[in-house]
């Protein structure tokens, strides 16, 4: 019981951060139909912004750890935006209106190239920060095991769930987010409206990479260690979760994430942890041969 | 002149579906294209905004060239669009998709525009919190109609706005056209089947074969016209 209690905290934070860098992919290809795989690894870059940060801070003798925060998470967003941008202008936009495979194998290039820009200037070891948010509060104690919620797992959710409110509002309430949605139904009908639709999925792309970002930071904080290659395996996650929830869905993506989060915790504290991914990858592959639509997403077909 | 169109070509695929276009509209004016299926009329209206680009020739709107300017750029010199199959955002209300049509408007004209629509078309009024797809194919070719006015556009272009209403709203349709253009000084180029609503709507014609102009003149001549009677009134469609 305790233990699964731990195992449901533990699981809705992996979730959370998923969840984020689920909208990223599913955003994406919302807007332009195609699978940003170099996504995963803006969410790395955010990460090695974030231990960069956090130890720069530290040598200047900062130690508020919640200024230290904001700050790391100002930056990373800042950069990891430009990120996002400089991606989908040099990869994306030169092979839009080419095939469907072309943006998609410029993408996996543009991930191996972002890894190894990493791995060559930042090493290729894994990259510690000093542990900054410790403690949490122990809600529920047996003889033999205490449940516990950490601090830096409350932040996790609540930043989550804070963005979640406020995207939700951009994307349904705003002017933005009601031409985003339109370049989503109809891109060419959208620009006859006099909407710039470049800028828009330039747009779409910063502020995918901008959540992405949060993540990363997230994490660092969580793990307290990051390497070059934690992009990859939380960006298939993500796109798991992402096509889960129904690809091209907002609240698909974070359901998807939390219950990828869900499975992964339960299933490595209950069966083995070495086989979490299987897991992960089970449901991908399950998803795909029974219900590619996702659990919110729309079928393909439309009445026209 | 405040469209002017000169020896325009256009390749839709494979296809030369504009050869070799000249047309013009003057301000105030209602002009309409008729032509059977697959003469091109379609094709010439996106061409204006660059869909596509055309490959030779030239189009100038207000005196300015806007041939090779961007889709969004010619939206925003006040020309808007009804296009073929209405193009509305299905997945939206009928509330967005008419913000959507406002997004370059003046924001302190928005209740007015509004208002204007409703009176306009009650049916949209009654929908506002209906998702665009759900609506009839009339109901949708309203919201289309009114979201290209609600741009406020100095020129509406309006690709077929009769097609797949019902004769109560054809009349409606074609009484708004009159009265936009007649009220409100609105210039219009309307491309129509429905020849004869359209001829009797529209001060001048143009008449469109296989991309390109065969016939032009006064709406009333038009009509009189025994080759646009037999091929587009009496005779039904024309071979294409």
């Amino acid at each position: 019981m305790a233990l699964a209690l731990q195992q449901l905290i533990n699981g809705l934070t992996l979730g959370a951060v998923y969840g984020l860098i689920a909208i990223g992919y599913t955003m994406v290809y919302g807007i332009i139909g195609m699978i940003n795989f170099a996504h995963g690894d803006i969410y790395m870059v955010s990460a090695f912004i974030a231990v960069t940060g956090f130890t720069l801070l530290a040598a200047f003798g900062v130690s508020s750890v919640p200024f230290a925060l904001v700050v790391v998470l100002i930056v990373a967003v800042l950069f990891t935006s430009v990120y996002g941008w400089a991606v989908e202008r040099l990869a994306y936009r030169p092979l839009r209106g080419s095939t469907r495979l072309a943006p998609l194998i410029s993408a996996i290039g543009m991930s191996i190239f972002l890894q190894n820009m990493v791995q060559l200037t930042q090493g290729a070891r894994v990259k510690p920060i000093p542990p900054m948010l410790t403690g949490g509060i122990d809600i529920y104690e047996t003889a033999e095991f205490t449940v516990r919620i950490a601090y830096s797992q409350m932040l996790i959710v609540l930043v989550t769930v804070g963005l979640m409110i406020a995207f939700s509002w951009l994307i349904t309430r705003t002017s933005f987010g009601r031409q985003q949605r339109a370049c989503e139904q109809d891109r060419t009908m959208t620009a006859l409206l006099g909407i710039n639709v470049d800028r828009t999925i330039s747009l779409t792309f910063m502020l995918g990479a901008a959540l992405a970002a949060v993540a990363g930071v997230m994490v660092t904080v969580y793990y307290g260690v990051v390497d070059f290659y934690i992009g990859f395996v939380a960006g298939i996650k993500a796109f798991t979760a992402a096509v889960l929830g129904g690809v091209g869905s907002l609240p698909g993506a974070m359901l998807g994430g939390l219950i990828i989060g869900l499975i992964e915790a339960f299933w490595s504290s209950y069966l083995s942890a070495e086989y979490k991914d299987v897991a992960t990858f089970s449901i991908l592959i399950l998803v795909l041969m029974f219900r590619p639509s996702g659990l919110l997403g729309r079928p393909e077909v439309e009445k026209v | 002149m405040m469209l002017q169109l000169s020896g325009v070509h256009a390749h839709y695929g494979h296809i030369h579906a504009l050869r070799g276009i000249d047309l013009s509209v003057q301000v105030g004016e209602v002009v309409t294209l008729i032509g059977a299926n697959g003469a091109g009329k379609s094709t010439l209206l996106m061409s204006l905004f660059g869909q596509p680009r055309v490959s030779a020739g030239r189009i100038t709107f207000d005196g300015e060239d806007i041939t090779r300017l961007p889709t969004h750029i010619i939206a925003r010199r006040d020309i808007s669009l009804v296009p073929e199959g209405r193009r509305i955002f299905p997945r939206m209300t009928v509330m967005e998709n008419l913000l959507m049509g406002a997004v370059l408007a003046d924001p302190r004209n928005l209740d007015v525009d509004l208002k204007r629509m409703y009176a306009l078309f009650p049916i949209l009024e009654e929908r506002l919190e209906q998702r665009a797809g759900t609506l009839s194919g009339g109901e949708q070719q309203m919201l289309a109609i009114a979201r290209a006015l609600m741009a406020r556009p100095k020129l509406l272009l309006l690709d077929e706005p009769s097609l797949g209403l019902a004769p109560l709203y054809i009349k409606k349709i074609f009484q708004t056209i009159r009265e936009l253009n007649e009220d409100h000084g609105m210039t219009i180029l309307l491309i129509e089947q429905n020849a004869h609503h359209a001829l009797r709507a529209a001060h001048r014609g143009y008449v469109m074969q296989h991309g390109q102009i065969t016939m032009t003149g006064t709406g009333r001549d038009l009509l009189a016209s025994a080759e646009v009677r037999a091929a587009y009134l009496e005779g039904g469609h024309a071979a294409a």
